[in-house]
């Protein structure tokens, strides 16, 4: 396959899977079974499982060396906003929870 | 509270004549008003005194496209310089206003009003942290750092162009406030929901704001700016282990400036839409949350004061280096401390809350955080007195600063520790300890750092030294004057005396009091010393102008070029084969030697639109302030307009020919064969001419 | 900005793209796009913080509509993969046809996401929810509004970068521009599954 045909791939691969995981998710709660955590849950997983999809086959972010660089700032990135976030709603919800 | 109409909405907001301080000084002609009109007088007069100036001399073409629309990076760090000093100047006397107060209000009301007062400690600390820190420190950077990688330029020229004149947009803002309007009084941290409409609904917390906004934009910018220029312009040759630890600190800085920005455009971002849209993130009523605001603003907050520092530190290891006439000691453990401060940084925030109200587990957690974060400077301390011990130590200007630095910093380092416990928090929180400890941070830590920075490379920036005897006296008196203003609000936050207090209740506070307000004097004749050491050395400039280039012996690549550089910095981008890599050359090559043939450079042309686009935003952002809708958005079109009609934009450079790099080459390396080397000892006599005497 | 200014030989013409120069141009935007996911991020914290903020109003539960929400998820996502097309016409072909073709119709599909986005929000504020009623609304109305306004700044980018194809043809900055608006479109799906999770599924979980 040429080079064109292979990048072709790539985002349709991306495109199908990113359908997937996004009906998966509308599904599960569309037509919820599970607890409302356990829902919550798995379509947290999906959404973060799309991310990497979006990242890797629309993005181009692999562990290649020539993306060394991009790969190293979102996984900065990701760090300090895991730290914000889940600073934040610890902190708050700590707050709410010793004002009730 | 009512919120004034205004003389003609539709085309001026909320504007009306109440909004002049001349207005209010003759309707209410209290002291504190007359000192308020007076403030605003001289804002006017200065403004029209250099307007008149430039145009008596000619000079507007010359400004407008020698420096304002320029891309160079150091052109771009000098008025950043500019900037910072313009806004210490206004910021210092606000200090000197409130101690003054302070000393003078025990059991009566002083001289300045409630209203007056907490406008001046808002816009002293707003001014001193975004418009004199944060300037002094990306102008540092800017100028610095693409020399001390051999490059070019920065990475992005056109956005720098754009950050300056987005700060110096929020500097006009803040000095507008003096003239039309007034200031928040909610602090440089702006807390709802008393900066909520229902509490303050002038044009106060407006101001700071968009003010802040602004400067917030620019940081983001310039931070971008840095960490792409540290990431991929380095020299051939230069591989992480060989930058110099200023580049490394920079480096850290933008990554600090690129992350921590958000969190404080999104509190302020929220602000506003809960001021002008009614929103309700931080209202008392229907579902606000006051306390998200504290946690969102010191989420940048924290990392912020670790932007201001960095810089510093990064240049104390350039200057102990070379004024102790040795390599710096410690190396790697200094950049893996910068590193472990970077991300330690966003783990603290909540030390600036503890007594929010959350439990004493969190608090604990966030206090061990504290407390860990002070182990990798202390690392760095040690480092920098290492690097002295069995040094050659020249006591220059540059150095003093740093060593009053070293004996000053770790006091406010060791309070900061007890801070973070929050037993002892809850005791000192917002009373004078806090605002000790923080000073004690930021005038040795950050003011002698860009004070020593700016000596340091003065001569390299415009070819002649700093007048050294000026320098000490500046040193005397910053160095006195901090202690004597700062180590009694030690004292007094301990006994109990709160932050941002207009009249105080406590005899017993009363001497030290009046010792803080005798430091703040001395403080302001630090200031007026460093603005006669300037007049001085401009008028000596002839007798000590060092145009080779190198009159410290330096270690880095910016020593190994012409005072002042030529546009282009580097005729030939040098390959660098390890650290200190001029002073490698120096010892053991042949330095100013005619390196081969000459290539034509291609550098950048101005450009207009950077500073269209820096004076729409502070239109803009004024019109936002005053609710004058149809100038905001025409404001928002030109900004986009002029960010469109660049991307069109073709012919952006010109190439500077082969010959006449040559040509400027070949004087400069003329000269230095014809100039005496100096010993260190004469370094600060007319004697050196930038050439560094080496003895094999 | 062109390939000039930086460290290296300045022998080429500087409209011809190095490989440093796009590097350096779109590791920059890659870091601006990390700023920008800080925001967002922080938006989201806030929405949760703000989930039971509802004072008495509307909620979540009520408001939300899942066959709107998936609706605008697929037109996003298909816009992304057409942004896709519009990178391989970009780098491959010849011609600019298939360039702007693809990029018309990304343009198309955004504009159809923010006429849905638009419709919802209408229908939410002549409901009376809207951000003034609570600080759960505010939440809601900062987060996602915001997502659509990067939505029309990429539109309108998308309008400028055919502008410039069909005036000034494939330069240098023309592609890197193009290849940056790439990142931009696609950096803006990725926070729309956090959008529709997070907001919208989340708020529908019983």
């Amino acid at each position: 396959m040429s080079e064109r045909g292979r990048e072709i791939r790539s985002y349709v691969i991306g495109y199908a899977l990113s359908l997937a995981l996004t009906a998966t998710a509308f599904a599960v709660v569309r037509f919820q079974t599970l607890a409302a955590a356990a829902t919550f849950g798995v379509i947290l997983a999906l959404a973060f499982v799309q991310m990497i999809v979006h990242f890797r086959f629309f993005l181009h972010i692999s562990l290649r060396k020539s993306s060394r660089h991009d790969l190293q700032l979102i996984l900065f990135s990701a760090l300090i906003v895991a730290l914000m976030v889940s600073g934040t709603l610890v902190v708050l919800f700590n707050l709410r929870s010793r004002m009730m | 509270m009512t919120e004034t109409q205004g003389i003609w909405p539709a085309v001026l907001g909320r504007f009306d004549w109440s909004a002049l301080p001349f207005v209010r000084a003759v309707q209410t002609p209290t002291v504190s008003e007359i000192i308020g009109a007076l403030a605003a007088a001289l804002v006017v007069i200065a403004a029209v005194l250099i307007a008149g100036l430039i145009t008596r001399y000619g000079k507007w073409r010359w400004l407008w496209s020698n420096w304002l629309t320029s891309l160079d990076h150091k052109k771009i760090g000098v008025m950043y310089i500019v900037i910072a000093f313009v806004m210490l100047s206004r910021a210092l006397i606000e200090a000197v206003l409130m101690r003054m107060q302070q000393a003078a209000a025990i059991d009566n009301p002083g001289f300045l009003s409630p209203d007056h007062f907490g406008q001046l400690f808002s816009t002293h600390g707003s001014i001193m942290i975004f418009f004199m820190a944060m300037p002094f420190l990306t102008g540092v950077i800017n100028y610095v750092l693409p020399l001390q990688i051999g490059a070019r330029d920065m990475a992005f020229p056109w956005a720098n162009s754009i950050a300056l004149w987005l700060t110096g947009a929020a500097a006009a803002l803040m000095m507008a406030s003096l003239v039309i309007g007034r200031f928040s009084t909610g602090g440089w941290t702006g807390y709802p929901p008393y900066t909520e409409v229902a509490f303050s609904p002038d044009v106060g917390p407006d101001y700071w704001i968009w003010a802040v906004s602004l400067g917030s934009v620019s940081s983001t910018l310039a931070g971008i700016n840095i960490a792409c220029t540290v990431y991929k312009l380095r020299a051939p040759g230069m591989t992480w282990m060989r930058m110099p630890l200023f580049c490394w600190t920079s480096l850290c800085t933008s990554i600090l400036m690129i992350f921590a920005m958000p969190p404080l455009t999104v509190a302020t971002g929220l602000l506003a839409l809960d001021r002008y849209l009614g929103f309700h993130f931080f209202t008392n009523d229907l579902g606000g949350n006051m306390m998200n605001y504290a946690n969102l603003f010191w989420l940048f907050g924290h990392p912020e004061v670790y932007i201001l520092i960095l810089p510093a530190f990064g240049v104390y290891s350039e200057v102990v280096a070379i004024f102790s006439s040795k390599e710096l000691y410690g190396y790697v453990s200094l950049v893996l401390a910068t590193m472990a401060i970077a991300v330690l940084s966003f783990t603290v925030w909540v030390h600036h809350f503890f007594t929010m109200g959350q439990s004493a587990n969190l608090n604990a957690v966030f206090g061990i955080a504290t407390m860990a974060i002070g182990v990798p400077t202390g690392v760095k301390i040690y480092d920098w007195i290492w690097t002295m011990f069995d040094g050659h130590v020249r006591l220059t200007t540059p150095m003093l600063y740093s060593l009053a630095f070293m004996m000053t910093f770790v006091i406010g380092g060791l309070s900061g520790i007890m801070l973070a416990m929050p037993p002892l928090d809850f005791l000192v929180h917002n009373t004078l300890f806090l605002v000790a400890h923080f000073h004690n941070m930021l005038i040795p830590g950050v003011l002698y750092g860009m004070l020593a920075a700016y000596t340091y490379w003065f001569p390299k920036a415009f070819g002649f030294r700093l007048n050294e005897t000026w320098g000490r006296v500046a040193v005397v008196c910053w160095v006195i004057g901090f202690l004597l203003a700062f180590m009694p609000l030690y004292v007094l936050g301990a006994a109990g005396m709160a932050r941002r207090t207009v009249e105080v209740f406590e005899p017993a506070f009363r001497p030290w009091l009046y010792v803080a307000g005798v430091g703040a004097l001395v403080l302001l004749a630090a200031l007026g010393s460093l603005f006669v050491q300037l007049f001085v050395s401009i008028r000596d400039r002839a007798a000590n102008r060092t145009p080779v280039g190198d009159p410290w012996d330096g270690r880095g690549l910016e020593w190994s070029i012409a005072s002042p550089p030529p546009e282009y910095n580097f005729a030939i981008v040098p390959h660098v084969g390890g650290r200190d890599a001029f002073y490698a050359v120096k010892r053991k090559g042949e330095p100013y030697r005619p390196p081969g043939p000459y290539e034509a450079i291609t550098v950048l042309r101005n450009s207009n639109l950077s500073a269209l686009i820096g004076i729409a935003a502070g239109v803009v952002a004024f019109a936002l302030v005053w609710r004058i809708w149809w100038l905001a958005i025409l404001g928002m079109l030109v900004v986009i307009g002029s960010v469109i009609a660049r991307s069109f934009a073709r012919d952006v450079d010109r190439i500077i020919p082969a010959a006449e790099v040559e040509a400027i080459e070949r004087r400069w390396l003329d000269e230095a064969h014809a100039t005496d080397p100096i010993p260190r000892l004469l370094e600060t006599t007319s004697a050196n001419r930038g050439l560094a005497g080496v003895s094999l | 900005m062109t390939a000039a200014s930086h460290a290296g030989l300045n022998l080429r013409s500087p409209h011809e793209p190095t490989a440093a120069s796009t590097e350096i141009g779109l590791f920059g935007f890659w870091v601006f796009l990390m700023s920008d996911a800080v925001i967002f991020a922080l938006l989201f914290a806030t929405y949760g913080v703000m989930l039971a903020a509802t004072a008495g109003g509307p909620t979540a539960h009520g408001e939300f509509e899942i066959g709107a929400a998936a609706l605008e998820t697929l037109v996003l996502l298909t816009s992304s993969f057409t942004y896709g097309m519009a990178s391989i016409a970009l780098k491959y072909d010849r011609g600019r046809r298939g360039l702007l073709g693809w990029l018309g119709v990304t343009l198309g599909l955004g504009l159809v996401f923010l006429t849905l986005e638009a419709r919802d929000f209408i229908t939410m504020l002549r409901a009376g929810a809207g951000p003034t009623r609570s600080g759960f609304l505010s939440a809601f109305f900062a987060l996602v509004p915001l997502h659509g306004l990067h939505v029309l700044v990429g539109s309108l980018w998308i309008v400028v970068m055919m502008t410039q194809v069909m005036v000034i043809g494939l330069d240098a900055r023309v592609k890197i521009n193009l290849i940056r608006l790439g990142l931009f479109w696609h950096f803006l799906d990725i926070i729309w599954i956090a959008i529709f999770t997070l907001v919208y599924l989340h708020g529908l979980i019983r």
